[in-house]
């Protein structure tokens, strides 16, 4: 006989300070280009010209980074003529969109401590899925933040979405996020969520959720890591203020 | 080696057949007509035991510019040994060629004709189930999206569909009812559609719907340039995303006629084996999930998170997302970094034997996995099934020894196979292949070859190759023409859960309802994949 208690006693307790300490083990998160170190504005435009997705923009003689575009491609991140993206560590990028800003309603307040999530993948890659389902092993353990998974949207708070949302999940997510009582969130996981990422608007998704649902949060990455999936929930509740959707261009270095 | 199979065919066919041998793309083309077709698709499969790949439709031109329809039919067999292609051209106006689905090892051609037939509007004649199934039936009626003409930036509606759909029943049991399953789960799942034949307790016959994350990547990929549509290749199934990154890059290679530095194979082989060993981990923890044994979940799961930790310490990405690159690597593993990549996998390799001993000693674990969901080494050859699914069932067939691509060749590694093809033979190949996998890893690391990682810049060609890798979960055909600049005109992506998800249904017959969790978690395979 395999002795599971005495298995799982000896492991100890690995999970993570977040949000109480920064967790700052490596590899919990892939960073991102926080900013840009730029020698002129045609290196502003070379850097650009660099991103494939449109996540980096001339602006002002500099640049300006759109985070929700950004699939990691690392392309901005190696030093190319004159040009580089300054690479940020981190993981706390959950954002309100400005049209959920414009809302008039409050984001939180609606929720105490403790949330019900419903998971739906509307034509993920997998990444944002498997990043998902992190959340519940022991390193990041939701449960202990008061968040849970429910089996039925009857009892869900907020709606986890991620993928650009193919056509044939289009009527799953809508009629999902009908059968939630109010108040409810909808947060966007991922950058094909948010913006339809490498994929979207096409013949065969949407350009992100958005086209379908409100968006309240919304969690950039390709995908974002768990911890950033954990903060974009505490942002939810108030627990944590949110981050800026776009770095704005800093002075040339 | 080409000569033997030259031999062979015009013994066979004498004058009727003319095979020519494509060097750079190692394919042997086969020109044959619509009549002939069944019969050499018989002799390939049957009486020499070829192995069907793909099947990819074009919109060409003939000799006298009128535009016709070009299918490719490709096989493979050993090691050493080149692609066989059969070419059969069929007229523009509503095409109708022979189905092959009735025949030897049919069914491992049964969706392709399905997925043409639906994407292009090819019938295939003889085919026992056309219709609805990459586009679900609310698509607009005759829409061919994969057709050259079609635009793929256009949206077909702004309607939703039908609301009051219902999945169809098919009932064949007295008593029975239907029990739809999806695609929305209950947890962290991707979407798909179940519908389980039921009388209660047992379950007679499992009818899945799959598709519904269909987002038409080989077609938005038509026109975009080859550094952009990597990223589609990496990003159509995250969780195999260095596997299919590499197949799309060694097709891009064959094209320019470029091959990757040796460090470059080396640490192509270093990570896509990182990767199936973070995959293998994620797919036991799904399965002790499934029997809900939860410590046993735990283990797996800190596993997983370690390795993802690790890849994203040495290669930036938790996914192992913009590591390969056309020409080899975008990064490079300093003495230091191979160090600590060799101490970490071996340390989760031991973890998970440890853990696999402790399984093998928990009988409650093991009656929901023995004798349950069976896939017998017959239907996995004739379903053309792929990776740890297949060798669970026997069937041996590896890419990594058949290609020998990267540097497999240079590789020493076992392919662990087991016959029984239950769920419990399934979990112990997993558990098999990730110690094949730390092994190789622990070996490369240990003795990496200098030299650049990367070959470049290099120039565009046009042309056509077929690149086939193992991917965590099985064969993976990446089969790709580019146009001179740099630009794709025809990608298409056989992923091995394509092939698999073909055979679940079988394994998901006459079982007790809680298995059915269980039956699916042992397959581990991808939807995102499967979808495209």
């Amino acid at each position: 006989m395999a002795n599971w208690v005495l298995k799982g006693l000896r492991t100890g307790v690995r999970t993570t300070g977040f949000p109480h300490r920064p967790d700052r083990s490596p590899g919990v998160s892939p960073g991102r280009p926080g900013g840009t170190a730029l020698a002129s504005a045609a290196a502003a435009e070379a850097l650009a010209l660099r991103c494939p997705t449109g996540a980096i923009a001339p602006d002002n003689g500099g640049v300006s980074i759109a985070h929700g575009n950004c699939v990691h491609c690392f392309r901005c991140r190696e030093d190319r003529e004159g040009a580089a993206a300054r690479w940020e560590e981190g993981y706390e990028w959950a954002y309100v969109p400005a049209e959920a800003a414009k809302r008039a309603e409050k984001l939180a307040r609606a929720f105490g401590r403790s949330l019900n999530l419903r998971f739906i993948d509307a034509g993920a890659c997998g990444a944002c899925i498997s990043e998902a389902r992190q959340i519940n092993n022991p390193y990041y353990n939701m449960h202990r933040l008061g968040f849970f998974i429910t089996p039925t949207p009857r009892n869900a708070d907020v709606l986890l979405v991620a993928g650009p949302v193919s056509d044939a999940m289009r009527l799953p997510l809508k009629k999902a996020w009908e059968a939630m009582p109010a108040p409810k969130r909808v947060i966007a996981i991922g950058a094909c969520a948010i913006s339809g990422g490498v994929f979207g608007p096409s013949f065969a998704a949407s350009g992100g959720v958005a086209e379908i649902l409100p968006i309240d949060i919304a969690v950039p990455g390709c995908p974002p890591p768990p911890l950033a999936i954990l903060d974009a929930l505490l942002v939810v509740v108030e627990r944590k203020p949110p981050a800026a959707s776009v770095s704005p261009p800093e002075a040339g270095a | 080696m080409p000569a033997r199979l030259l031999d062979l065919c015009r013994a066979r066919w004498g004058e009727r057949l003319a095979p020519a041998f494509d060097e750079a793309a190692r394919l042997c083309r086969i020109a044959c007509g619509a009549d002939a077709l069944r019969e050499i698709h018989d002799w390939l499969a049957g009486e020499l035991g070829f192995a069907f790949a793909t099947l990819v439709a074009e919109d060409t031109k003939d000799a006298a510019g009128r535009p016709q329809w070009l299918l490719t039919y490709l096989y493979y067999r050993d090691a050493g040994e080149p692609w066989v292609a059969l070419a059969l051209t069929a007229g523009a106006r509503d095409p109708v060629v022979p189905s092959l689905s009735g025949l030897v090892n049919g069914p491992s051609l049964d969706w392709h004709e399905r997925e043409i037939e639906d994407l292009f509007r090819i019938v295939f004649d003889g085919h026992p189930r056309l219709g609805e199934f990459i586009l679900h039936e609310d698509w607009l009626e005759g829409a061919a999206p994969m057709r050259r003409s079609f635009d793929p930036r256009r949206r077909l509606r702004e309607y939703l569909p039908d609301p009051d759909w219902q999945p169809p029943t098919i009932l064949t049991a007295p008593g029975a009812f239907s029990m739809p399953v999806g695609p929305v789960f209950s947890d962290f799942a991707e979407s798909a559609h179940f519908l389980l034949e039921t009388v209660g307790e047992d379950v007679i016959h499992t009818i899945p719907r799959f598709f519904y994350k269909y987002r038409g990547v080989e077609k938005i990929a038509e026109g975009q340039p080859a550094d952009r549509a990597l990223l589609l290749a990496e990003r159509f199934s995250g969780t195999a995303a260095f596997a299919h990154g590499l197949a799309f890059c060694e097709a891009v290679e064959r094209i320019c006629g470029v091959e990757a530095p040796a460090r470059a194979r080396a640490l192509r082989t270093l990570f896509a084996e990182l990767e199936r060993l973070r995959h293998h981990a994620a797919t036991i923890a799904g399965i002790c999930n499934s029997t809900a044994l939860a410590v046993a979940t735990s283990q797996a799961a800190l596993i997983e998170e370690d390795l993802l930790r690790l890849s994203a310490e040495v290669a930036r990405h938790r996914y192992l997302f913009g590591v390969v690159e056309p020409g080899g690597l975008a990064i490079d593993l300093s003495p230091d970094a191979c160090r600590r990549l060799a101490a970490a996998v071996d340390s989760a390799a031991e973890r998970l034997s440890e853990l696999h001993r402790m399984l093998r000693y928990s009988s409650s674990f093991l009656d929901r996995l023995e004798e349950v969901g069976i896939i017998s080494p017959a239907t996995a050859l004739s379903y053309g099934l792929a990776g740890p699914i297949a060798r669970a069932s026997g069937l041996a067939r590896d890419m990594r020894k058949i290609f020998a691509y990267a540097a497999y060749g240079e590789t020493e590694f076992a392919v662990p196979v087991e016959q029984q093809g239950d769920g419990y033979a399934r979990l112990r190949v997993f558990f098999a292949e990730a110690g094949q996998s730390a092994a190789i890893i622990r070996r490369l690391a240990a003795a990496l070859p200098d030299g650049p990682v990367a070959t470049q810049p290099f120039a565009w060609r046009a042309g056509l190759a077929m690149a086939a890798v193992e991917a965590p979960s099985g064969a993976a055909f990446h089969w790709l023409r580019l146009a001179d600049d740099g630009t794709l005109s025809r990608w298409r992506v056989t992923p091995p859960a394509f092939a698999n998800w073909h055979g679940f249904h079988l394994a998901a017959e006459n079982f007790a309802f809680q298995d059915f969790p269980i039956i699916l978690a042992s397959f581990g395979l991808s939807n995102a994949e499967c979808d495209r």
